[in-house]
């Protein structure tokens, strides 16, 4: 392959946006080549240019930014040498985009099938007819139900992962022979990631086309990729056949990402028997009013929970699993319908109205985006200062005091005391966000997803932050994080939810270890593995229970695969409990796993 | 999601119970215009009996004339009943000119109806050509120079631009009667004539209004992904603006039209005047200047409703182009 | 400090693009002329100074002269106080209303916000031309009258922006971490809420201004507006109407000096949109 000329060719690229004092250079000096049939994945973290390097091929450039210098050549073409009506022609021709967003990317007015066709029409190369009859052949390779019908739907009409594929169809209905995927699985869960991927590499092998993939996830990467190029603020730092850079990274940055992926896990505290300091019995709460204590949008069932003093509980479960509910009924911000929070053995009044001061100031949140959570029309000083005034009265020299102490505990210099916070960086407000919580002195520190508006490397010093932190002052944590090997690193137990109900609560060494509740099972399954193999092996679960959705049944059994049918969608499962750990399921661990072999 | 949410949901059928939500809650906000408006025309304590008798009458000439009104009857029981009328087609009489507000308005109604409906012939094409003229050329010199026209032009006064008007194509061209005769022998080229001036002005005053909204509409769309991505699979600029952007911007766009054109019913008020239309608004101008409320509030109710009107049909424009709205 | 607010203002007028600097510079000119505009006039605002009527202009009468002879540039310059203070007036009144009801709708929302919200649309929904003929044709129209008029009009709309505003504010986190602290609504509204709604609540009370001068030089026009023997501009376009037919500058010149106030403000407002964005 390394004899033939390469399908795609990239020479010195220069992509420049314009400014007042001359123009910016945010791609500069990038060349990579591509075999034909290969995958090139463009990876780092935001503002890394890896976007905007991946349409540059396609002679797209977003936001009045142009292409200032370099070659680009896909094939015989020189896509750099085009103009915009010559582009015309190649793009989703030739040329064909798979966007981050396919909930975005669909126009929401039209139906699914006018879409798809869209490309081949455009371009005259068949019959709408003919079209039709290619995109629904498409829809079965990509494995998505009622191929002949889910066109005529709207894009609101089908899932996220469903759409993502519908995209691909979109995408390869011309027969392109380059395809650019940009962070084509980032908005999806991860048990849904993988089967979107696994279509992808198959479609991609099938139509022969090269591709390049963009993407910050390191994991996805190793499993699409032949080649990877590592770009940090538009340069180019390393690139290289995928095994090497994975496992002998040249570039000191290309190691600092692979190892902010998975942060070795801290000391466990010993445990003791004390009584918890913060606990939870019989958590019900949801939306929507209230009817024989049950709220008609139900979004937790049943939680409960115990955190030691100065312990660390990890919360995991997909999007829309009340992980972050469960931090806002502890907070006051959603009064349960059902249930207590009891803090210190005491029953803590269910809203925020009801609770004092003094009870307040004990649980502190930390929220996902230090964007949204800082005030911009506030300084640093203006935010940290208002808790310090509000639960412990200080003002003047003594709040000024109090605030470079904070500072240094977050490690941030004095000078940026006054600055308004829109003026500082995102890590930097994440900190400025953790400050404002450590500021009231609390007991419970409740962090939600707190590093997932982050990059990597940024998040990573983040956790060890907080982690350094709730050490050193012995505030109990909880983290509320998607990210499985972040909070299996950083905590002692970990407790599991799946559609509000607390599937599984494991203590970490457990939890480590192979015996899981079927869900935990997919989710640590689907978790990909920076082995390049890993993708082949893993096999998406067939449920086995095609079961109607019901308030009491296990809420995982439309998607198990080991429910018993007459039992699973009858009988509402039963908790199981052992030394570290508690799941919510007709059968024990060991025999799940048996089953699940056998 | 996935179930049974098949292409049937986005039929017609699904939109009923919307529409009806949509027309309940416009028919509680009439209910409520009326409460307001009742309650504002009959504020003060002085009232058209004593108005009319003048400031010698005697006192009891002026209770027996307001126990012949009907105005010594409490507040609540005068709203029932001018509900009651209202909802009859027959808003009461007249206290200046006599007879039933329901013959001066049935005389004036047409007309205003007329010019209303020649002015946005004229206007919404218009409109619709200078917003996607400024939204397609965004950021150009064409953009650019359409902004500052619209935007000064929203800020004129609807006299100055109707004298103006008169000044070029009356005084100085002698091209069009200062003057807006209707009558019912006219013919449609003599009406056509004696309007245009009106036409003209009422155009002027909301024609940028309704482009920079057509413009923002469309514009606002032209940032989306899936512009983007239309652009992507090749697509030209006209099938990006006809196929992918236009289906989306309707609802905005036809809301933009609607709130436009119910501008139309203010505006005309100085319009009709400077030309001596015999139009609605200029009666309403009239029943201000002699305090005769019974008209007042018949016009102020007809203005209103014509304004709902507009924003429901506007509103049902919108759910019915909007797959997300029409199968929810 | 006062040295840096120069240069602030000065940065901001250089950051301007043209057509901005053209409505600032219009803007300033009328606050100007309304304020020192009488100290200035060439002639005692009701003197008989000309023979004739609708004389156009000259050396002597810039602008001309009215239907009763009088100096029309003397009558502007003092007729312009009226447009611009009634004007800033009923704009700074409806906003401050509209804006603290939209914050208590925000902030309360369940039925307070429903109640408050409902009483609005319904207001919306009397076209504003319409709402002033009524409430003139109610009240009357002395000077604080209509300025409460002009205000009382102007509410609706500013409460829209308003609370639309507040609604996107209040679903941030920041205001949910305050509320997690255990501020009062008071509290959340002033101090989280308030300061990051000053930017397009000053836009739109210029836009109020702009829409409140226009309803206010209708209404003068029509005759129902400022009553002799005060005159605000629109008063002065509607006293020489008979003049239309010579093309007498009488007339033209108050109407072009209310278009040119209010198109300024629009410019001023449109560039310091832009400015930000």
């Amino acid at each position: 392959m390394g004899a033939r000329v390469p399908h795609v060719r990239v020479e010195n690229l220069r992509v420049l946006v314009p400014s007042k004092g001359g123009d910016i250079a945010i791609i500069d000096n990038i060349s990579f080549a591509i075999g034909r049939g290969e995958v090139l994945a463009l990876i780092g973290e935001s503002g890394s240019g890896k976007s905007t390097t991946a349409l540059a091929v396609m002679g797209w450039c977003r936001h009045g930014s142009r292409i200032g210098g370099g070659q680009i050549f896909v094939g015989e073409t020189e896509i750099s040498a085009l103009s915009e009506a010559e582009l015309r022609p190649i793009r989703g021709r030739r040329i064909a985009y798979i966007a981050q967003s396919a909930a975005a990317a669909f126009n929401p007015s039209r139906t699914i099938i006018d879409q798809v066709v869209e490309p081949a029409l455009i371009h005259g190369l068949m019959s709408r007819q003919q079209a039709e009859n290619k995109a629904v052949s498409l829809f079965r390779a990509l494995s998505l139900p009622m191929a002949e019908s889910i066109g005529n739907r709207y894009p609101h009409q089908v899932s996220g992962g469903q759409l993502q594929r519908l995209m691909a169809a979109m995408a390869l209905i011309t027969e392109p022979e380059l395809v650019i995927l940009d962070e084509p699985t980032t908005a999806l869960d991860v048990t849904t990631q993988v089967e979107v991927l696994k279509c992808f590499k198959a479609a991609l092998a099938q139509a022969g086309a090269s591709a390049i993939y963009v993407s910050h996830d390191l994991a996805v990467v190793a499993q699409m990729a032949d080649r990877i190029a590592v770009l940090k603020q538009g340069t180019l730092r390393e690139e290289g056949p995928a095994a090497q850079v994975l496992e002998n990274p040249r570039d000191a940055y290309t190691s600092s990402l692979l190892s902010a992926v998975r942060p070795a896990p801290v000391a466990a505290k010993a445990p003791c028997d004390a009584a918890p300091l913060l606990a939870i019995r019989g958590l019900v709460a949801g939306y929507g009013a209230l009817r024989d204590g049950v709220p008609s949008v139900p979004v937790l069932r049943d939680i409960s929970l115990e955190l030691q003093r100065g312990g660390t509980l990890g919360i995991i479960g997909e999007s829309g699993s009340g992980k972050s509910t469960l931090a806002r009924v502890i907070a006051g911000l959603l009064p349960a319908a059902q249930g207590q929070v009891l803090l210190d053995g005491t029953p803590l009044p269910p809203a925020v109205a009801g609770r004092s001061r003094a009870q307040l100031r004990q649980i502190q949140m930390v929220f996902q985006n230090a964007d949204t959570a800082l005030n911009p029309a506030h300084s640093v000083a203006g935010i940290l200062g208002r808790p310090l005034e509000f639960y412990h009265g200080l003002k003047g020299d003594a709040a000024t005091c109090r605030i470079a102490e904070l500072m240094e505990l977050i490690r941030l210099p004095r000078d940026l005391i006054h600055r308004p916070v829109r003026e500082l960086s995102g890590g930097q407000k994440q900190r400025v966000n953790l400050a404002r919580a450590l500021a009231a002195q609390p007991q419970v520190l409740l962090c939600d997803e707190v590093t997932s508006a982050l990059d990597t490397v940024v998040g990573a010093a983040i956790m060890r932050l907080i982690d350094d932190l709730r050490r050193e002052l012995g505030i109990a944590t909880v983290f509320i994080s998607h990210d499985i090997h972040a909070v299996s690193a950083f905590c002692e137990d970990v407790l599991v939810l799946y559609g509000g109900a607390p599937v599984e609560m494991a203590s970490r060494e457990v939890f480590n270890g192979a015996s899981h509740h079927p869900y935990t099972r997919l989710l640590l399954s689907s978790l990909p593995a920076m082995d390049p193999a890993w993708l082949g092996r893993v096999q998406p679960p067939v449920p086995t229970c095609a079961a109607a959705q019901c308030a009491d049944l296990c809420r995982f059994v439309q998607r198990c695969p080991v429910a018993v049918p007459g039992l699973c969608d009858r009988v509402a499962p039963p908790v199981h409990a052992i030394p570290g750990q508690r799941w919510l399921c007709h059968f024990a661990p060991t025999s799940v796993t048996e089953r699940d072999q056998a | 999601m996935s179930g049974g949410a098949g292409p049937a949901q986005g039929g017609l059928a699904g939109l009923a119970p919307m529409l009806a939500r949509r027309l309940a809650s416009s028919a509680v906000t009439l209910v409520l215009v009326t409460l307001v408006i009742f309650a504002l025309a009959n504020l003060l304590p002085g009232d058209a009996a004593q108005e009319m008798l003048g400031q010698s009458a005697t006192p009891e000439q002026v209770a027996a004339l307001r126990h012949q009104m009907g105005l010594d009857r409490p507040a609540a029981l005068r709203y029932v009943g001018w509900i009651a009328g209202l909802v009859h087609g027959d808003p009461g009489q007249s206290l200046v000119a006599g007879m039933p507000v329901r013959e001066i308005i049935a005389e004036r109604l047409p007309h205003s109806l007329m010019l209303a409906g020649l002015t946005t012939l004229v206007a919404v094409p218009l409109a619709l050509i200078i917003g996607m003229g400024a939204a397609i050329h965004r950021g150009g010199w064409v953009d650019r120079a359409l902004n500052i026209g619209t935007l000064s032009l929203v800020a004129i006064p609807e006299f100055l631009v109707a004298t103006l008007g008169v000044l070029v194509f009356s005084v100085w061209l002698r091209w069009l009667p200062s003057i807006a005769l209707v009558s019912a022998e006219a013919t449609w080229g003599e009406t056509l004539r004696s309007c245009a001036l009106p036409i003209l002005s009422l155009t002027v005053v909301v024609v940028a209004q309704m482009a920079r909204m057509t413009r923002a509409a469309i514009v606002d769309q032209m940032d989306r992904p899936y512009v983007e991505m239309a652009r992507l699979k090749g697509a030209g600029t006209a099938r990006v603006v006809l196929r992918h952007i236009l289906p989306n911007a309707i609802g905005p766009v036809v809301n933009a039209m609607a709130l436009s054109l119910s501008y139309l019913l203010g505006g005309a008020i100085i319009v009709e005047t400077i030309f001596n239309f015999p139009g609605l608004a200029s009666l309403m101008v009239n029943a201000v200047t002699s305090r005769d409320m019974p008209l007042l509030q018949a016009c102020a109710m007809i203005f209103c409703g014509a304004y709902l009107m507009l924003m429901l049909v506007a509103d049902v424009v919108a759910i019915v182009a909007n797959p997300r709205l029409r199968a929810q | 400090m006062s040295a840096g607010a120069m240069r602030n203002a000065a940065a901001f007028v250089t950051g301007l693009p043209w057509a901005g600097r053209i409505g600032g510079g219009l803007v300033a000119f009328w606050l100007i002329v309304a304020v020192a505009g009488p100290w200035v006039a060439p002639h005692a605002v009701g003197a008989f100074v000309d023979s004739e009527t609708f004389s156009p202009m000259s050396g002597r009468f810039w602008l001309g002269s009215d239907y009763l002879g009088r100096d029309v540039l003397s009558r502007l310059l003092s007729a312009a106080r009226y447009t611009v203070f009634l004007g800033l007036g009923a704009a700074l009144v409806a906003c401050t209303i509209g804006t603290t009801l939209a914050l208590t709708a925000a902030l309360w929302s369940g039925w307070v916000d429903e109640v408050i919200a409902r009483a609005m649309d319904t207001m919306n929904s009397i076209p504003s031309k319409i709402l002033a003929l009524v409430l003139v044709a109610a009240a009357g129209s002395s000077l604080p009258l209509l300025l409460v008029i002009c205000a009382v009009t102007y509410v609706p709309g500013n409460f829209r922006i308003a609370r639309a505003l507040a609604m996107n504010l209040v679903g941030l986190d920041f205001v949910t971490v305050a509320r997690a602290r255990g501020e009062s609504r008071r509290y959340i509204a002033l101090h989280e809420v308030l300061p990051n709604m000053i930017h397009p609540l000053l836009a739109d009370m210029g836009l109020r201004f702009v829409f409140i001068v226009l309803l206010l030089s209708g209404l003068s026009f029509l005759g129902l507006g400022v009553q002799p023997p005060y005159a605000d501009l629109g008063s002065l376009v509607r006293e020489n109407i008979s003049g239309l037919t010579e093309g007498a500058p009488a007339i033209f010149a108050p109407a072009l000096a209310i278009a040119s106030l209010t198109v300024g403000a629009n410019l001023l407002i449109d560039a310091t949109k832009q400015e930000k964005a």
